[in-house]
């Protein structure tokens, strides 16, 4: 009898490129649904804008470079992407800015590189960097979360506004858009008011902004359902947090007036959702383990040096871009005792 | 983590890096008791069945074998004989196909049997063998072909040989492959043979402890094994947790002594000797009866075989025999594995004969092991990195084998990864790892052979060089010494001459011709106008009218003589 050979081990195998990215989009869920709760239809439709136009490009780029097209969307890597890259903007951002930047992430972050695996660079955060630094009132015109909205828009006029820039009657963007809490809290320390003096206003929650905060709950549970189910390893939200939390504590025992309480920063803007879901992605994080701990511990110190002394109110974006640079050098110098080399530690 | 090794006696034991929670599907093959196989219509004996130099047949075709009669060997130091699995008539030595990854033919003696199962006059058993010396109990095991049959199939004897004290003994009966049962079926059938091979073994070694490790999914075995140990002095058996590839030689000397052996080395260098626990038993059989390896037990074993079970084989026995005399195939048999579905290989046919090393035959149906679906791209998760055994970075490797950047890959310490097949198994991606890695050692294999080799033309080269530059300076010092010769003699010549008067006088007239010669050339010179380079425009000018002149002159001294006319 004949038989057919393949490589060693024979096994069926126990996971799956796809697998590993639904359980990604699985554990977003959370989170999405409570910043469509707090921000209202904007959001639901960034994220569907996004998830297509995403699908859209990436579908284009491979039939343009002659692979088959169905196996690379059924790995949902660009949805991931999309989701990303559609909770990190403003709910009432154009249309157009949302597709070009999927246009930016998944053709000229992603595929120009190679596709999946090849990119050196997080594509969600490069394009989000992209958008912010062209067109910075735009990516900065946050609506405040409904518990503090005077005006609440329609799924209709928000369809309006985000397609032709419409607003209904008399309202004018100032209106309807708000200072971040992390934005609020960076003007006005620059105006050398005391925190507790911030605090005073109804924009604050226990330790972030109001709402804010909630998303960044939720995200969390997600981020920890991954950790339990090793989608991500622990290393490097662990470092981040740690990282951002002891940056934030030694300023705070300096000066608790001028620098805000260490779990302002965790639950302020993107890090719960950076810590979880952006720094971990597997492609463009470091792969070693004690590596992990570097890379993670290094996004949450810059992510505290440039929120507080750089130009941007939020940093998680440019702290993961600046280590996805330094990841492969990072990565060559923790590279584990292998078997039989060196010492051995039990003697 | 501490276990119990024997009555009283804990053990500690360390953990090696990674590794894996398979499903064991091991009850698949111990649901019956073990069978013995009978003896088919041909035997065919590979001439290699070990690491090493093969052994050279010692019959010829026609000839009459007795059981156990030695039919090969080779007088090499690494290598092992090869003995009649029956009696019968060799009816050929000619290429065959073998298991071995290739698919290659290699040369096999074919023995028909004659049925009789005679045995051949065998060596005396050494019943007592504490009284032996090791030298000859290494030539008893020697003679008798033992090698690993865990898979490994080096030579036991050379292993039995470390020129260095060792501490522990270790008897390997780990068996962590998944679906493999031959070793727990020994274990618990002839557990008095195992701790027989321990007790010579350790006697030879002269180990202050032997260790007989087993995974802790084998309960019956450890009894099995507990109750033969009695009250034996420096022998433990020790229950290790199951967790692949405990049973890797490496990985288990580091689970019982904590101790790692270095990169390209050996496990003596750590004072460590490792044997599986079925080289233990035929060394048991080759010392106290005398009788050489001409038989094992192997795993039958897989979805796709109608009668799995552990059975006791006769060496040579064609696989698709052993199976029919199994009951065959049934459902779609889509592939035939050597050894276990970790790390055994796909045999391209079952027309191959089951040799020493030969622990297992798994023939999984598709459902049970489906064809891996096509690789995708690397996501760099690590996950390859987290079970690696070594403590390596496959994907990294990955990357560089990819790339065919054998030295990266060499720097990301290719040479210690065992193909244990960890990677593969939970790559998301589906990449077969391992088989990049197989490539790039091999690669590596064949660079360093061609650097080898012009390294070897090159000193030739260079020898080359030196040997006709050292000639040439012969040469050279002979004609010096030849001309000092020459030199120091014409004193000695003056005292010949008046001797030699005609000698003399013919060499006074080339001496002569050639002052002539010289003279001549030196008058010629003398002629040629001198001075004649660089000359300014006015010099030249000069010496244009001067020679004119010189020559006007000339023609009227030739013209003069006509004038008369």
């Amino acid at each position: 009898m004949e038989f057919h050979t393949l490589s060693s081990p024979h096994t069926k195998r126990v996971n799956r490129v796809d697998k590993v990215m639904l359980q990604v989009v699985l554990a977003l869920i959370p989170g999405i649904t409570a910043m469509i709760f707090y921000f209202g239809w904007g959001v639901l439709i960034n994220v569907v804008l996004a998830c297509l136009s995403a699908v859209a490009f990436e579908a284009m780029v491979i039939r343009l470079r002659k692979r088959p097209v169905m196996p690379v969307l059924f790995d949902l890597s660009a949805i991931v992407t999309a989701l990303l890259f559609a909770v990190a903007i403003p709910p009432l951002l154009p249309w157009w800015l949302v597709v070009m930047g999927m246009a930016f992430a998944i053709i000229m972050v992603k595929q120009m590189y190679g596709g999946l695996g090849y990119n050196p660079f997080n594509p969600a955060m490069a394009a989000y960097v992209l958008l912010l630094i062209s067109y910075p009132v735009e990516m900065t015109s946050w609506m405040p979360p409904y518990l503090l909205a005077e005006h609440q828009l329609t799924l209709s006029q928000i369809l309006a506004f985000k397609l032709s820039g419409i607003l209904p009657g008399e309202l004018t963007l100032d209106a309807i858009t708000m200072a971040t809490p992390l934005d609020q809290m960076r003007t006005n320390l620059d105006l050398n008011q005391m925190i507790s003096e911030i605090r005073l206003s109804p924009l604050w929650g226990d330790f972030g902004g109001l709402g804010w905060e909630w998303i960044g709950n939720w995200f969390l549970m997600g981020g920890i359902w991954m950790v339990y189910k090793r989608t991500i390893t622990w290393q490097i939200p662990l470092a981040f947090l740690t990282g951002l939390v002891s940056m934030a504590t030694i300023f705070w025992l300096f000066d608790a007036e001028s620098f805000p309480f260490p779990l302002f920063h965790v639950f302020s803007g993107g890090v719960i959702l950076g810590a979880f879901f952006i720094a971990t992605d597997p492609v463009t994080a470091c792969t070693t383990r004690a590596g992990q701990l570097i890379y993670g511990a290094a996004i949450g110190v810059l992510v505290y040096l440039i929120r507080t002394w750089g130009g941007y109110p939020d940093a998680v974006a440019f702290a993961v871009l600046l280590m996805n640079m330094a990841a492969p050098t990072i990565d060559y110098y923790t590279r584990p005792r292998t078997y039989g080399h060196g010492e051995v530690k039990s003697e | 983590m501490y276990v119990e090794s024997k009555k009283g006696k804990t053990r500690e034991l360390w953990r090696f890096h990674g590794g894996l929670h398979l499903p064991e599907r091991k009850a698949l093959s111990l649901q019956h008791p073990l069978q013995y196989a009978t003896l088919p219509d041909r035997l065919i004996l590979p001439l290699q069945q070990h690491i090493g130099i093969p052994a050279q047949p010692m019959v010829s075709p026609g000839e009459h074998v007795l059981k156990g009669q030695m039919i090969a060997s080779s007088p090499a130091p690494v290598t092992s004989p090869i003995h009649a699995s029956t009696s019968g008539t060799v009816v050929e030595v000619g290429e065959h196909f073998i298991p071995h990854p290739s698919g290659l033919t290699d040369i096999c003696i074919v023995i028909e049997p004659d049925g009789e199962d005679r045995w051949a006059d065998l060596p005396e058993p050494i019943t007592d063998f504490h009284s032996a010396d090791a030298r000859s109990l290494r030539q008893r095991i020697r003679d008798a072909g033992i090698v690993g049959m865990g898979g490994a199939t080096f030579p036991a004897a050379i292993k039995l040989n470390p020129g260095k004290p060792i501490q522990t003994l270790i008897i390997n009966g780990a068996e962590c492959e998944p679906y493999i049962t031959c070793d727990d079926r020994l274990m618990r059938d002839f557990s008095e043979r195992v701790m027989n091979g321990a007790r010579i073994l350790q006697y030879m070694l002269q180990s202050e402890e032997c260790l007989i490790a087993i995974e802790d999914n084998k309960s019956e075995a450890i009894l099995a094994m507990f109750e033969a140990l009695r009250d034996e002095e420096n022998i433990e058996v020790v229950r290790i947790p199951t967790i692949y590839p405990s049973g890797g030689e490496k990985q288990l000397i580091r689970i019982l002594t904590g101790r790692e052996v270095p990169t390209s080395g050996l496990p003596a260098q750590v004072g460590v000797i490792c044997h599986n626990v079925a080289t233990a038993a035929a060394i048991a059989d080759a010392v106290l009866e005398g009788k050489p390896l001409i038989s094992r037990l192997v795993t039958l074993t897989g979805e796709g075989l109608s009668k799995p079970g552990n059975y006791e084989t006769p060496l040579g026995i064609l696989a698709s025999d052993l199976i029919a005399q199994a009951g065959g195939y049934q459902g779609r048999p889509q592939q035939l594995i050597m050894g276990g579905p970790m790390m055994g290989f796909d045999l391209t046919t079952d027309q191959v004969p089951i040799t020493k090393g030969a622990n297992c035959l798994l023939c999984p149906t598709a459902e049970e092991i489906p064809r891996p679906e096509p690789a995708r791209a690397c996501i760099r998760c690590g996950r390859c990195a987290d079970v690696c055994p070594a403590n390596l970075l496959p994907q990294q490797m990955y990357w560089y084998s990819k790339a065919k950047d054998l030295e990266k890959v060499q720097d990301y310490n290719l040479f210690d990864c065992i193909e244990c097949g960890c990677c593969s198994h939970v790559c998301p991606s589906h990449i077969p790892l391992v088989q990049y890695y197989r490539y790039a050692k091999a690669e590596s294999w064949a660079q360093e052979q061609e650097r080898r080799e012009s390294e070897r033309a090159k000193q030739r080269h260079d020898f080359r060089v030196s040997r006709l530059k050292r000639l040439e300076a012969e040469r050279k010092a002979k004609l010096r010494k030849k001309k000092e010769a020459l030199k120091n003699k014409p004193p000695a010549k003056k005292a010949q001459v008046s001797k030699e008067g005609d000698d003399k006088d013919a060499k006074q007239a080339v001496i002569e011709a050639a002052m002539k010669r010289a003279a001549e050339k030196k008058a010629k010179q003398q002629l040629a106008p001198k001075n004649i380079e660089n000359l300014t425009a006015a010099q030249q000018a000069q010496i244009e009218a001067v020679d004119k002149r010189r020559m006007a002159t000339n023609q009227e001294k030739q013209r003069k003589p006509e004038q008369p006319d």
